[in-house]
């Protein structure tokens, strides 16, 4: 006993300390360190160059923990009034960004011949943009006055909507309900968030006062007991623990929030660096070679795509064509929600496992073109307009 | 003057004014409350040529520099039929001696006959302060006399 102990405690210390290592790198170079994560996850694990054995148990429950919090800080990011200001503003173009950025992932699963489950899966891996990537992308490069910003922002917000009516969906066809059972999972999950969002705009302050602590520690352990129980019930009750860790983000509100925010954040980044890290591990890297062209041309596609939605919503809103294709190559970068939404299917079996390996290969080509993309964004166009000049 | 409000979902707020010279200059203010200081591009109004980030007091100076224009020109405008009588305005420096001290210690009136008529912080305007007003470095005094009176004036600030 003893000595597994100290197997596993030197097998997780080398992978925390090699997951620091790469995201030193990933600091150095610009780039997120998702894609570094998924990259050691494919390492090591099934078919890789070792098998870490010892710390499969804890890595399994560290990584669905990871999902929780991810979810949990998404729905904290936003508070519910710009949920709502954030819908009503932006719905045309958030519908925009469903219909190009949805679609292409699901005609390419459909073309593989991955079925109606595949598809659906695929699609909200192709949709959803990283909102931790772009928002770093558009701070690191000091863009946060430019008039282009809330257009991003806005967008990012109607997606974070978005997830909280297709996780849901999401859950139940992945367990094998029929397309009926599908539509009335449909019903539940926006009558659920109607609700969540009419609570906390109207007794958020009462949901936050039941968390809030002036303590760190009891704040810290009422925040992390409240999100598990609300996940774990949810996912008694078939409805995944991510929307109930979403859910709960959403309602609690304004200087809580933000407090609960800052104190969870280092813990995210440490078990979300565990569920790349898994999800890395559990595909087998020699999946991934007959994937590779199908992932290129999906890349190809969605960067085309993103583009168009964030220039279409920023003509909407009087920005000009510099910033317009700023806000579009901006949105590019998918990531942790992809990678989130690959793991729920494979992790229910209900998909093929080709599915993870383009998942895969999909967000690593995403997530480190993304922010290069952002940055050239601007040049390319000024080379465009030398080269050709537009009329104006 | 029309202030542009705009809510940046997950970071914070922008308020920036468009210029006469058609530039746009604002702040982002962060959840945290961290403030940036942002101007816009010439060439690209939607984009920026610069977010510098400032702390509380850095930005409440800046905001008294460029409020305390305003304020003295209209003084100014208000003493233009008395001549020899001046406006100016004097910042109380970090290394001030009157950096926490009160109004009254500096004996501006006895040694200089000049009035301190407001003092400008942190963007809110202080009207004919009190002796027992106690002067903190970023302080914006508006200052009223002769023009000996006035340069007598820096000095006390200065060095006592």
């Amino acid at each position: 006993m003893g000595s597994h102990s100290a197997l596993v405690l030197i097998e997780l210390g080398a992978v925390f300390f090699g997951l620091g290592i790469l995201a030193r790198l990933a600091g150095r170079i610009g780039l997120s360190p998702i894609p570094l994560y998924l990259v050691g996850g494919l390492f090591f694990g099934h078919g890789g160059l070792i098998e870490l054995d010892g710390v499969a148990e804890f890595s399994e429950i560290a990584s669905e923990i990871g999902v929780v919090l991810l979810l949990l800080l998404l729905g904290l990011e936003y508070t519910a009034g710009e949920l709502v200001t954030g819908l009503r503003q932006s719905w045309m173009a958030g519908v925009l960004d469903i219909v190009l950025n949805f679609l292409p992932g699901v005609l390419i699963a459909l073309v593989l011949g991955w079925g109606g489950i595949g598809a659906f899966v695929l699609g909200g891996v192709t949709y959803i943009s990283s909102s931790g990537i772009v928002a770093k992308v558009l701070s690191d490069l000091g863009r946060l006055g430019n008039r282009e910003t809330p257009v991003v922002l806005s967008l990012l917000v109607f997606e974070d909507l978005a997830m909280a009516v297709y996780l849901p969906i999401l859950t139940t066809v992945l367990a094998g309900v029929s397309f009926a059972g599908g539509l009335q999972a449909v019903g539940i999950s926006l009558v659920v968030v109607t609700i969540v969002l009419v609570v906390a705009l109207r007794f958020g302050a009462t949901v936050s006062a039941v968390v809030d602590s002036k303590d760190r520690e009891v704040f810290l352990l009422t925040l992390i007991g409240g999100a598990l129980l609300v996940a774990g019930l949810a996912s008694a009750m078939q409805v995944s623990a991510a929307v109930g860790a979403f859910l709960l983000g959403i309602a609690i509100s304004g200087a809580t929030a933000t407090n609960a925010a800052r104190l969870l954040e280092p813990l995210r980044d440490l078990f979300a660096a565990v569920f790349f890290v898994v999800f890395g591990l559990n595909t087998d890297p020699a999946t991934i070679p007959p994937v590779l062209g199908y992932a290129l041309l999906l890349a190809l596609i969605t960067t085309i795509t993103k583009v168009a939605t964030g220039w279409w919503a920023a003509k909407r809103q009087g920005v000009g064509r510099l910033g317009r294709a700023r806000a579009g190559a901006a949105l590019i970068a998918r990531g942790e929600f992809s990678i989130v939404i690959a793991g729920l299917a494979v992790a229910s079996g209900a998909v093929t496992e080709e599915l993870a390996a383009l998942a895969t290969a999909y967000v690593l080509l995403m997530a480190v073109f993304g922010p290069i993309a952002a940055r050239l964004a601007e040049p390319a166009m000024n080379l465009f307009r030398r080269s050709v000049p537009l009329p104006v | 003057m029309k202030v542009e409000e705009t809510p940046l979902p997950g970071i914070g707020v922008r308020k920036d004014i468009v210029t006469a010279s058609g530039r746009r200059i604002g702040t982002v203010t962060q959840r945290d409350g961290e403030t940036e200081l942002i101007v816009s591009r010439a060439d690209d109004p939607d984009a920026c040529l610069a977010s510098i980030p400032l702390t509380s007091e850095e930005a409440s100076t800046l905001g008294n520099l460029l409020g305390a224009h305003q304020l003295v020109a209209q003084l100014t405008e208000a003493h233009r039929d008395l001549p020899g009588v001046n406006t100016r305005q004097f910042l109380v420096e970090v290394d001030s001696p009157y950096d926490g001290r009160k109004l009254g210690d500096t004996k501006m009136r006895t040694r200089s006959s000049v009035s301190i008529v407001a003092v400008l912080r942190r963007g809110q305007v202080q009207a004919s302060p009190t002796p027992d007003f106690v002067l903190g470095s970023g302080d914006l005094l508006v200052a009223v006399g002769t023009s000996e009176g006035l340069d007598t004036a820096a000095e006390i600030l200065r060095g006592g």
